[in-house]
């Protein structure tokens, strides 16, 4: 029923989304070609295509409502959940359209995962069921398996040490805020998705919390690919390796960081990294 | 009203004392050679019996209603079944009795009670002599009753729980259903819960409908077949008739009762809550 309205493009391919990549040594991960997007009437995406490279950091900025939180979310199918949504174009992952009507979105979910705005862990599970609830979803049910998996993800982001004695009594709500957050990133990288995408995952964390996130962006980028919006350029500066700039929903300039922060070749970009407007 | 209704009770336990509560006699007709007797628990069980009826036939039925409301319908569906549904409790109870002797309780008689008989007979609730007029059709018709009232708040709760919840369990690679039942319900508990506890106050203080269809019988049988009497329809249909005092006060004290029986079932509801949440609380209060 999610599949049906979304994936009309007429593109279709026989292959099924392979399990394995890292043998691949293709350079690109993901590739949106001609995304449009809309809420209702209102046309928040316009033909926007741009490549994700494989193991690296790429940053989207922008002003405000340009539309970067809403393709961040077409890149796995979520911006679809919103009621009158509506998403047109390709995505290829892994040499799939990801919007091709074979593909279950909730199966384009579990490999490309997502970590929030807000902290949003599930208030009535414990930390530890937080950590493994993708997990049991994909009907993995072992203890030990369970068990390993969350040390490993919580160790990853830095909250065992934290949380080690009161994984299964302390709510996943009982954190701090910045507890929350890794808690939520923990949940998206216990399952080992491909990609990890990030919207704004430290606007509502303190200085401290943002560094420590930033860091483990950094360190992620070993072994998943990360796409992160972020208001703050400065925090794009510091993390990413490919820096997308978009203004009233189009894609006004992609390039490597360092070329987009010191000599763009757009002048509203450059007008934006200097702080002319937004 | 606990006051007056605790002075009017005080002679009716000052007679048979706690006898009255536990009792299952009701025999008020008074003469020279026949002392009446007075007890509330026939009336006690058939509130709690018809009312735990209608629970069990309305919560699948009300939560499933607003789980599809809530979570699946297109808006201007929600809108139709949402307006029906509150129609269903603009609806007179006397309305409803006069339905159910007229619709439900022949159509039970002659299809559905017979089917469980015949299937879940070994059970002694479902045993035959099948009366129409019965714990059984007062528990149906009062899970008719509480029903919208169950959903719209059920609904009201659902709706409630943040966007960002649904998204987190979706994100990780849940199915809708998944979703509502990983994420959604958990956050909602205790609301729902709240929900299922105003519909079961409701089916037990409901009189009119549940004294025109449950027989008005003054004793315990294990058969939901047969017809029985609830505390609320006992007061209802005999306090024009009681001619004297101590029958008269006796109907008090049942309603003294009545309030005693609401109050302790919910207070337990809670605490079962309370006891059983994973961690302690329900989420929709964090």
């Amino acid at each position: 029923m999610q599949t049906s309205k979304l994936a009309q493009s007429g593109f279709r391919t026989e292959s099924k989304p392979e399990q394995n990549h890292s043998t691949s040594s293709d350079v690109t991960h993901l590739q949106a070609q001609h995304i449009q997007a809309w809420f209702g009437h209102f046309h928040a995406i316009k033909d926007v295509s741009i490549d994700i490279h494989r193991h690296k950091v790429t940053a989207f900025i922008g002003p405000s409502g340009c539309g970067k939180t809403t393709l961040l979310r077409c890149f796995n199918r979520m911006h679809e959940l919103v009621p009158s949504a509506r998403v047109e174009g390709q995505i290829i992952f892994d040499g799939v359209n990801i919007y091709d009507r074979s593909i279950d979105p909730v199966e384009v979910r579990r490999r490309i995962g997502m970590v929030f705005q807000k902290p949003n862990p599930f208030p009535t599970m414990s930390i530890y069921d937080n950590a493994v609830a993708g997990l049991r979803l994909s009907g993995i049910r072992q203890r030990r398996k369970l068990d390993e998996i969350a040390e490993r993800t919580l160790h990853r982001a830095a909250l065992w040490e934290e949380v080690k004695d009161k994984l299964h009594q302390s709510s996943g709500a009982s954190l701090s805020g910045g507890q929350q957050q890794w808690l939520c990133i923990a949940r998206t990288l216990a399952l080992n998705p491909e990609i990890v995408l990030m919207d704004e995952p430290c606007s509502a964390l303190d200085p401290m919390a943002t560094a420590k996130i930033e860091d483990l962006i950094t360190e992620l980028k070993e072994d998943y690919t990360v796409v992160i919006v972020t208001h703050n350029m400065q925090q794009a500066a510091r993390v990413s390796d490919f820096t997308a700039f978009m203004y009233l929903g189009e894609l006004i300039e992609f390039g490597t960081t360092k070329k987009i922060f010191e000599t763009p070749d757009k002048r509203e970009t450059e007008d934006y990294i200097t702080g002319k407007f937004g | 009203m606990i006051v007056v209704m605790a002075q009017e009770s005080w002679p009716v336990f000052q007679q048979f004392g706690l006898k009255f509560i536990y009792g299952t006699d009701w025999q008020p007709v008074q003469s020279d050679q026949h002392k009446p007797e007075f007890s509330a628990l026939p009336f006690i069980y058939g509130t709690l019996v018809s009312s735990i009826i209608a629970l069990v036939i309305a919560i699948p039925l009300s939560l499933g209603t607003a789980i599809f409301l809530a979570e699946w319908a297109p808006s201007k569906l929600r809108a139709l079944v949402a307006y029906f549904i509150e129609l269903l409790a603009a609806i007179p109870s006397v309305v409803y009795g006069l339905w159910a002797i007229f619709f439900l309780v022949p159509w039970l008689r002659s299809t559905v009670m017979p089917f469980l008989a015949s299937t879940l007979g070994f059970l002694p609730i479902f045993q035959p002599p099948i009366v129409g007029f019965s714990l059984f059709t007062a528990g149906v018709i009062l899970a008719i009753m509480s029903l919208p009232y169950i959903t719209a708040v059920a609904r009201e709760v659902l709706l409630a729980v943040p966007n960002s919840q649904r998204e987190a369990m979706l994100a990780l690679g849940a199915t809708r259903w998944e979703c509502i039942r990983k994420a959604v319900l958990p956050y909602g508990r205790s609301g729902i819960v709240g929900a299922i506890i105003l519909g079961w106050g409701r089916a037990q203080g409901e009189t009119m409908a549940v004294t025109m269809v449950i027989g008005n019988s003054h004793y315990i049988k294990a058969s939901l077949f047969q017809p029985g009497y609830t505390m609320a329809s006992v007061i209802a249909n005999e306090i024009n008739e009681a001619t004297y005092a101590l029958y008269a006060q006796s109907l008090i004290t049942i309603g003294l009762l009545l309030f005693a029986v609401s109050f302790i079932v919910n207070g337990i509801a809670r605490y079962l809550i309370i006891k059983t949440s994973p961690l302690g609380r329900g989420g929709a209060n964090e």
